[in-house]
This record gives C-alpha cells, sequence and structure tokens, in this order.
C-alpha cells in the first residue's frame, strides 16, 4: 500500500496582519492625503487653508456677544472679557435687528396682543376705541405699545405680533404640501388653490371680498365650461369661460366687492407693500414667482417646439428677449416704464409689478429648461402617443410631460434657487430685500454703524439654508422618481 | 375584391375651422396673431397717450446733447463736455472690461476648482465641495456687498502708507506697506498697480476721436505674428513626426517663437513698470498726500469683478466637474491600455471630449456674468446701467429711450455669445452616422 502522501490542513492559519501602513489610520491617509508629491502639497495648502480659516474664526466666534446696546459697546465687552486687542462677533446687532430681517417694517398687531395678554389694561385703557380708534390721540398710542413692549414676552410680542404673516407661511406648506409629497390625500389640493387668495389677504389685509370674489371669477369659468362643454366642445367653451372671468373680473369685481362689504363689513387692517421687507419679501415674491413660472415655462416650451409658425416666433422671441436681458433691466422696466404701457393713470401695486416681471424672468428660464427636458425624450415616446389616439393635449399632460418635467428637475430647480437668489435685486427698486435693503438700514443706525460681517454672514446663512435645503429635496425628488435601470 | 375606398369628399363646414386639425392650426394662429396685434396697438396707444399727458417726445436727439457729468473710471478719453453717447459707449466698455476680467478669474479659479473637487484627495475636495455650496446657495448681491464693504472698511487709509520724520529716525516702519513685493498698494479708496510705461514710445493718432496707441498695436501685431510662426513650426514638427516617428523637441523652441520677439520689441521701446508709491525727499520722508505713479483701480470695480468671478467660479466648477464625469471611465482606462501616461490621457481623450460637454453650458455662464455686471448699481460702478441706464436717464428724464437702447445693448451682446456658442456647438457636436 503506497503510503498517504496528501496533506491536508485540518485548521485556517489565523490571517497575518496586514503591515501597518496597509491598514488602518495609516492606509487611509497614505491613500487619500499622501498618495503622492502633488498630493502631498495639496493636502499641506488644504491643511494650512483650514488652519488660517479655523485661527481667524473660533476665537471670532468665541468671543461672541449677544447682550449689546451698539457696536462700541460690543467691542468694550470684547476688550474688557478677553483682553485688548481680541476679535468677537457682535451678533447682538441681530438679535437687536432680526425681526425686521423677518418681517421688515410689517407692522405687529399690538391690538391682539393687548387684548389677549393684558385684557385688564387694555379694557382699563379704554378697548380697541380707547386705544387705537381714529380719534385717539397719537401720543397715547404710542404711550400704550410702549408699555407693551416693555412688558410683553417674546412669544407675545413676535408670534402673536407677527400672527398674520407667520400664518400665511404656515399654511404654505399645508399648500405646497400635496405638490411636494404625492403620499398625501390628492383632497388637499383643493387648500393649495385657494391659498394664494387666503395668503393675499392675510398678508395685505383689507376686505375679505376681494379675494373672495376674485376667486368667484374662477367659478363662474367653471361654471360656464360645464354648461358650454356638451354644446359647443372643450376648445370653445374654455375660451368663452375664460372670456367670462376677464368679463367678470373687470366689471364685476369692483361693485360686488363693494356692496359685500357694505353688507358684512369684515376684514383685517391693511397694510402697505412698502412695509413688506426682508425675508417675509423674498419669501412672497419667490413663492408667487416660482409657482407662476412653472405653468407659464411650460406653455413657452410648448410653443417654441409648437409647429405653428407664430406661436413659435412670438415664444422664441419672448424667450431670448428675456434671457437676454439682465434682471435689473426688467425690475427698472416695473418700476419706470410700465406707467408708460398702461393705459394713463393706471398704475398699481410695485410688489405685484415686480412679481409678474420676475415670473416672466423665471419663466423664459424654465420654459429652456423643459425644452431640453422635450428634447431627451425619444421620439418614440411622442409616436405611442399618437398611435394610441390621444390628442395633442392628452399626449402632453399623460405621456410627455411627465417624463419630460422629470428629466428637467435638477434645472427647473436650480432656476428656482437662482430666483429666490434673485429677489434680493428688488432693492434696487426701492425694496426692503434683507441683503441690502434691512442690512443698508440697521448700517446706517449710529449704533451699528461700521459693523459688516454680522449681518451679511445672518442673512447669508438663511439664504444658504433655504437654497440648499431646495437643492437637496431635488435629490431627492430625483433619486425617488427615477425608474429606470442605467 | 375590395377597394380602398377614398375618403369621403365632404365640404368645407365653418365647424371644421375648430375641429378639424388640418385647420385648427390656422384658426389658432389667426387668432394668436389678432390677440397679439390687439396687444401691441394697445401697448403703443397707451404710450402714446402717455407720452403726450406727460408733454414729452419720443426721439434720440439727446445722446447728442452735452453729457455734463463725470465719470471716474473712462477707458477711453471723456471729459463733461462729451455727449451722453459717449458716456453711453464709457459704460458699455466698464461692462465690458468687469465682464472680460470677471470671465477670465471664474474660468481660471472654475477649472482648478472643479478638477480638485475630483481629487482622490479627501481634504482637498471636502474643502472645494464647501466652497462650491457656500458660493452657490448665496445670493451674488452678498458676495458683491460684502468684497465692498471689506474693501473700503478694513484696509489702510493712504496716510498709513506715509514715512514721517519720526519713523526715518526711530527706523520704525509705516502703519501699512505695499503687498506683493511692494508693487501693489491697496488703500481703503482703491487699489494701485503697476503702469506699465514706455521710454521710447511709438506714438498714436485719434481715430473718429478714439484714441489709437501705436505701441499696443505693434506689441499685439508682433504676438499675433509669433502666435502664426509658432503654429507654421507645430505643423512642420507634426509632418516630421509622421515622417519618421521621432517627434522633435518643441516646448524651449516654442517658447521662445512665442516670447523672444515680443520682449525684444518691449525692450526697444523702453519697457519698465511704474511702482506707485508716495514721492520721497532725499533722507527718505513721504511728501504729499496721496500716492503717485500706478494705475489706480477703483474699489467698485475689484469688488464688482472679485464677487462676480468668484461666484460664477463656484458654477464652473460644477460645470467641469460634470463634464470630466460624463467620460465613461472606459475612455481613460482605453487610453491606459494604450500605454498613454495620465497627462496625455488628459490632454488627447479625456479633454477633447469633455470640452464639448463643457462649453456650452460654460458660454451661458459667461452670459450670466456679462448680464450680472448690471449688479455694478450696488457698488456705484459706472457701466453701462450707471451711465445710460442711470445719470443720463435721470438728467435727460429719457426713460423709454434710455431703457430701450439698455436693453436692445444687452440684447446684442447676449445674442453675440449665443451666436458663437451654437456656432461652437456646430462645430463640435459629435458627427453621427
Amino acid at each position: 500500500m503506497p503510503k498517504q502522501l496528501t496533506y491536508v490542513r485540518g485548521e485556517m492559519l489565523a490571517p497575518k496582519e496586514p503591515p501597518l501602513r496597509e491598514a488602518g489610520v495609516v492606509k487611509w491617509l497614505r491613500e487619500n492625503l499622501f498618495s503622492g508629491p502633488l498630493n502631498t502639497i495639496l493636502t499641506l495648502l488644504g491643511l494650512l487653508a483650514t488652519a488660517w480659516l479655523l485661527l481667524h474664526l473660533v476665537p471670532w466666534l468665541m468671543h461672541s456677544v449677544w447682550n449689546a446696546g451698539s457696536l462700541g459697546e460690543c467691542r468694550q465687552i470684547i476688550a474688557a472679557t478677553w483682553g485688548e486687542g481680541a476679535t468677537g462677533a457682535c451678533w447682538a446687532v441681530v438679535r437687536e435687528r432680526w425681526p425686521q430681517y423677518i418681517f421688515g417694517f410689517y407692522p405687529q398687531d399690538f391690538a391682539l396682543i393687548a387684548r389677549l395678554s393684558f385684557a385688564d389694561q387694555y379694557a382699563a385703557a379704554g378697548g380697541y376705541e380707547g386705544v387705537f380708534g381714529a380719534a385717539v390721540n397719537g401720543a397715547v398710542r404710542e404711550a400704550f405699545i410702549a408699555d407693551l413692549r416693555a412688558n410683553a414676552g417674546l412669544f407675545d410680542l413676535y408670534v402673536l405680533g407677527y400672527w398674520r404673516p407667520i400664518l400665511a407661511f404656515v399654511l404654505m406648506f399645508v399648500a405646497i404640501a400635496p405638490v411636494l409629497f404625492t403620499a398625501l390625500p390628492r383632497k388637499m389640493i383643493w387648500f393649495s388653490l385657494l391659498y394664494p387668495a387666503l395668503a393675499f389677504w392675510l398678508l395685505w389685509g383689507g376686505t375679505v371680498w376681494l379675494p373672495v370674489v376674485a376667486l368667484l371669477g374662477f367659478a363662474v369659468m367653471g361654471a360656464v365650461f360645464t354648461l358650454l362643454k356638451d354644446q359647443l366642445g372643450v376648445p370653445v367653451s374654455a375660451g368663452l369661460g375664460l372670456v367670462a372671468a376677464v368679463l367678470w373680473w373687470l366689471f364685476a369685481q369692483a361693485p360686488v366687492t363693494a356692496g359685500l362689504q357694505s353688507a358684512l363689513p369684515f376684514g383685517l387692517a391693511s397694510v402697505d407693500s412698502d412695509q413688506f421687507g426682508g425675508f417675509l419679501l423674498s419669501i412672497v415674491i419667490g413663492v408667487t414667482a416660482i409657482s407662476a413660472s412653472l405653468p407659464m415655462g411650460i406653455l413657452l416650451a410648448l410653443g417654441r417646439r409648437s409647429d405653428m409658425l407664430l406661436v413659435r416666433t412670438l415664444s422664441v422671441g419672448f424667450i431670448e428677449f428675456i434671457r437676454g436681458v439682465p434682471l435689473i433691466t426688467l425690475l427698472f422696466t416695473a418700476s419706470l416704464l410700465l406707467q408708460y404701457f398702461l393705459p394713463p393713470g393706471n398704475n398699481f401695486d410695485i410688489i405685484l409689478r415686480v412679481i409678474i416681471l420676475v415670473t416672466f424672468f423665471a419663466a423664459a428660464y424654465i420654459a429652456e429648461v423643459i425644452r431640453g427636458g422635450l428634447a431627451a425624450l425619444p421620439r418614440g415616446q411622442y409616436e405611442a402617443a399618437d398611435a394610441l389616439g390621444l390628442d395633442y393635449w392628452q399626449a402632453q399632460r399623460l405621456v410627455v410631460m411627465p417624463q419630460a418635467l422629470k428629466i428637467s428637475i435638477p434645472g427647473i430647480v436650480s432656476s428656482f434657487i437662482g430666483l429666490f437668489k434673485d429677489t434680493t435685486l428688488v432693492a434696487f427698486v426701492g425694496l426692503m430685500d434683507p441683503l441690502k435693503g434691512i442690512t443698508a438700514v440697521v448700517r446706517a443706525d449710529i449704533d451699528w454703524k461700521g459693523i459688516y460681517w454680522e449681518p451679511y454672514i445672518f442673512a447669508g446663512t438663511l439664504f444658504f439654508i433655504i437654497c440648499f435645503g431646495m437643492s437637496r429635496y431635488s435629490m431627492w425628488l430625483e433619486r425617488k422618481l427615477k425608474t429606470d435601470h442605467r | 375584391m375590395a377597394f380602398v375606398q377614398e375618403a369621403p369628399k365632404e365640404g368645407f363646414r365653418l365647424s371644421m375651422l375648430i375641429y378639424d386639425t388640418r385647420y385648427r392650426a390656422i384658426t389658432i394662429q389667426v387668432v394668436v396673431l389678432f390677440l397679439f396685434l390687439l396687444f401691441l396697438s394697445w401697448l403703443v396707444n397707451n404710450t402714446i397717450a402717455n407720452l403726450a399727458a406727460k408733454d414729452r417726445t419720443f426721439d434720440f436727439g439727446f445722446l447728442w446733447m452735452r453729457a455734463g457729468y463725470d465719470i471716474n473710471q473712462t477707458l477711453i478719453p471723456y471729459t463733461n463736455d462729451s455727449t451722453h453717447m459717449r458716456a453711453a459707449v464709457i459704460g458699455l466698455l466698464n461692462t465690458l472690461l468687469s465682464a472680460l476680467v470677471g470671465c477670465t478669474i471664474a474660468t481660471v479659479l472654475g477649472v482648478v476648482i472643479g478638477v480638485l473637487r475630483l481629487s482622490k484627495n479627501w481634504l482637498v475636495s471636502r474643502l472645494m465641495t464647501l466652497y462650491v455650496e457656500i458660493f452657490r446657495n448665496v445670493p451674488v448681491l452678498l458676495w458683491i456687498l460684502l468684497a465692498a464693504t471689506l474693501l473700503s472698511e478694513t484696509m489702510p487709509e493712504p496716510k498709513d502708507f506715509k514715512v514721517t520724520q519720526a519713523m526715518v529716525e526711530s527706523g520704525a516702519e509705516p502703519a501699512a506697506s505695499n503687498i506683493l513685493f511692494g508693487t501693489v498698494a491697496i488703500t481703503n479708496r482703491s487699489s494701485l498697480i503697476p503702469a506699465p510705461l514706455l521710454d521710447r514710445p511709438l506714438g498714436g493718432m485719434e481715430i473718429a476721436s478714439i484714441p489709437v496707441n501705436f505701441s499696443l498695436l505693434a506689441v499685439l501685431a508682433v504676438f499675433i505674428g509669433s502666435v502664426l510662426v509658432n503654429a507654421r513650426f507645430l505643423r512642420r514638427v507634426k509632418a516630421i513626426q509622421e515622417e519618421t516617428g521621432e517627434r522633435p523637441v518643441t516646448w524651449w523652441k516654442s517658447l521662445a517663437i512665442l516670447f523672444v520677439p515680443v520682449i525684444a520689441l518691449l525692450m526697444a521701446m523702453g519697457f519698465h513698470l511704474e511702482i506707485p508709491g508716495f514721492p520721497t525727499d532725499a533722507s527718505g520722508v513721504s511728501k504729499g498726500f496721496n500716492f503717485k505713479g500706478g494705475i489706480e483701480v477703483l474699489h467698485s470695480f475689484s469688488a464688482l469683478t472679485l464677487a462676480l468671478a468668484l461666484y460664477t467660479a463656484a458654477f464652473i466648477a460644477e460645470i467641469v466637474r460634470s463634464g470630466i464625469m460624463a467620460i465613461a471611465r472606459g475612455q481613460s482606462e482605453a487610453a491606459f491600455a494604450l500605454g498613454l501616461r495620465p497627462a496625455r490621457t488628459m490632454r488627447l481623450v479625456i479633454l477633447p471630449q469633455a470640452l464639448r460637454v463643457i462649453i456650452p453650458p460654460l458660454i451661458s455662464q459667461y452670459l450670466n456674468l456679462t448680464k450680472n455686471t448690471s449688479l455694478a448699481i450696488a457698488v456705484s460702478y459706472m457701466d453701462l446701467r450707471g451711465t445710460l441706464g442711470g445719470i443720463t436717464l435721470n438728467q435727460t428724464g429719457k426713460e423709454l429711450e434710455c431703457m430701450l437702447l439698455m436693453m436692445g445693448i444687452y440684447l446684442v451682446i447676449s445674442l453675440i455669445i449665443s451666436s458663437v456658442m451654437n456656432a461652437f456647438n456646430r462645430a463640435v457636436k459629435l458627427k453621427e452616422r
């Protein structure tokens, strides 16, 4: 019998530790920071830059002062606490002026604060008529408000005081939620449709009947459409509905509003447009323009790809004109030229004019983004929709747009981010944007003269949070909607 | 046997204008045309009525009237006796200067940052991501305002640069001094950079009230000549390489062809730099109250251009990064398999393909930067909007004319840039079968 030569190992040897330079932190450092001479130099430069940044930033932030009345006081406190020559941030300016950065010069609702939190004093002072009535001496009212300011808590002053913009802001999320998150019940979209009128009434105040009657215009449009649809078909009845609604707004709006107001007076104190400011103004302009520019951009993109020569030419002309001029010139058009283009003596609110021009501006950019998305769709999709017998709008709605919009999400969102950042330019037509308008007011104050880092960092951070949030949302949406298997 | 029946011939009915797709397009276009003309005539009508109500006319005659205001940065000669037209041209040149300098800085920065963001170096790529996210997500207006404020509030006053008698005696240094090896002075009013001067200039003349500098023209001509000669030289080298398979050494010859003639010409004309500084007396004590010499660069220009460049660089970095990432890995692997070194892989394989992706959005960023120079209003830089759309508009009250002219000029700039882009796109488009 041959001798058994085969050797089979019964148990495995324990694996050897990898060499020190191939494991753990050392390996990571070698691979990621010091993999070659060039990389080493870059790492050292990066370390130098980081160290320089931190050396300046950390002490500056560590020495922050939150309680002070002026920049001089801040500097004194810093010098007293941390020694002569120490640098420190003076966040006291933010602490004192943040309501202006958020709400501009929007009036606080002192009547509400008094009624809810200081009911006894309020009643003693004579209630609404005694303090805020038209016949009351201004000095009495000022004294009451000053007293209120001194005694009211933060919640009273800022949440109750600014309940209108805050409520509008909170409801905005309720309104956009069904658009952003498809998991929510579809019925909520009705609230989204009503929201613009509600927000307008909350923010600008005035009689409640103005937005209600304006909404009735849409009801008129719907009624005409439904009544005539069966006899005249969709296109004609839609056109007639639109005409009816326009006639309603032109001729019925004013008398019906006035009649209802005199019959059932109900409203909020009205607020002028020049009292808007800060992020309130940015968000009002940004959100309105964003929501209005998307449908307009879609129509423009479809117009640009249309077979009809005239429609195409007009769309191309509009898009190229708007994209070819800076936004500032359009804003100046809103503030200087519209008075020439509108019927004599007809001049409407500056914020509305700005919103319209900003919407045009954004729509032209979005149209180009969507055109890119439409062009990226394979021809087969259009042909398949035709083969199924869908008409133009059905094909667009059911087959083309869902895919084209999905492709264009990153572009659309970056247009929105750009639009939101561009709302700061309204400062140049005299509105109080958070960057230039409000900061200029703050820096013109003798107490805060010479301060520059803190207000800009504060406003910049808020912008960063909003814009960064939007871009992250678009990435999430892109991942969620991704159905292909590339 | 079945015959294909012809479609029944129907007479034309009015309802076919709406329900028949053959005619519907025509109906829609007629309606659109009608509405458009109605809208246009409404606008024109309103404008005429408004102009009449304000007792104003619509004409561009004011462009040839005396402007009567000064401009603090003029690239071609201008006094307040010049016309509004010339003021507008000055503004346009300032706009273009800011755009050109801004685009150059933004491109260099953007390419570097975009490439570094792709680097395997963990720290550097994180830092670059931080830069891109911070600059992209904050309005450009903030960067402009911050740059302007920093330049005017943190920089030393001109008098801090002065050397006094006491300083000479005690050997002390003044509170502030020039940076970059003593060549550039940044004060709280402006930056002073060295001025190129010629001892023996070639002179110049005015053609149609625009000064022409012969020295500059000569330098440009010589340089363009060198570039042409260099291109010819490279062609010959390539021919030799294709014939023999050996490529002669070119780099130092190319450099010599490109730069020796220009440098020789400049030396012949006696080129030297004039360093900005205070004039001093024999003992080294500064005289006077302000800097002498050098070119004064306004802080409004620096702040605007620098901020726009930093902001746009973030976008360009993203474009460059996505352009490089769009090239399939297989391309670089194939190049390595062919034995190309990484640098050559980049130059010969990746970049030519990445550029096709990069250039169109890059040019639209240039367009954005050019349009954003109108934010000069934030720092009172006298660009086109500052002259034509600012002081001229306010002085003459010709709002309609000034705004239309200004929009027209911006539109022409944009159309030129975008037609260049389209031409380029056509040239580099993937030629498919």
